[in-house]
């Protein structure tokens, strides 16, 4: 499955992806386009990735969150131009209950945030054009992986 | 047969660029000299000197063979190197 998505994300796939007869918890998270940002208004957003690296953190997260609990995961993320309101990431998963399913969510929204390279541009009600993320020296929000 | 010297001297490593930074340094990559470029801190620091490179800082994100990579990992002209502007998926 691919995890980026020029396309409208549709979540009925999602949960076909992950549900079966044992499977009897079902969670979705769907992220949509809001309409503010720190007290500005918003009008559309674009998003960008570095897909390589994406599509690989993103089956990363899906495999960790798959042996740190008993579910199946699908996610997909949106890249393009979206207006508000659309779905900009969609998450599903699904256990045999709910308590996994729940926790196996929750983390492979905050991993994709965390760790997964997308960048956001936002077109504010005033016209102009703003990358999402200040720049904070001295912070990491995460270095996993190839430590010398 | 071994690359000459006068060759390897004129080495690149490429380095490609992401939304903001893009934008600051006016390309979606960068080819700089591989001589003296050791490991990614080295990667950063040439950035920080070309025009557009203010912004790159120590803790700059930077992903080697598409994975984060720590400011003392080793790197050289094959890796595929980039350097990611503060995430901002979901």
């Amino acid at each position: 499955m691919a995890f980026l998505s020029q396309a409208a994300l549709e979540l009925d796939e999602l949960i076909a992806a992950v549900s079966g007869p044992g499977r009897g918890a079902v969670v979705t998270f769907l992220g949509t386009v809001r309409d503010h940002h720190e007290g500005r208004g918003v009008s559309a957003l674009g998003y960008s990735a570095y897909e390589p690296m994406a599509e690989s953190v993103c089956a990363e997260i899906v495999a960790e969150a798959e042996r740190k609990w008993p579910v199946k995961v699908a996610l997909k993320h949106r890249l393009g131009d979206l207006a508000i309101g659309d779905s900009a990431v969609a998450i599903a998963v699904a256990g045999d209950h709910r308590d996994e399913a729940f926790a196996a969510c929750r983390y492979a929204i905050e991993e994709l945030k965390r760790r997964v390279p997308i960048w956001k541009r936002e077109r504010l009600a005033d016209g102009s054009v703003e990358w999402v993320g200040a720049e904070a020296p001295g912070s990491r929000p995460q270095a996993a992986g190839n430590t010398p | 047969m071994a690359p000459t010297p006068a060759a390897s001297l004129t080495r690149t490593i490429r380095v490609q660029l992401f939304a903001r930074y893009a934008e600051l340094f006016g390309s979606e990559f960068v080819e700089l000299p591989s001589e003296g470029i050791h490991t990614v801190a080295d990667v950063l620091e040439r950035l920080r000197a070309l025009p557009g490179g203010e912004v790159i800082g120590t803790a700059t994100l930077v992903a080697v063979n598409l994975r984060q990579a720590k400011p003392a990992l080793p790197v050289n002209v094959t890796d595929e190197i980039a350097i990611l502007p503060p995430l901002a998926g979901g």
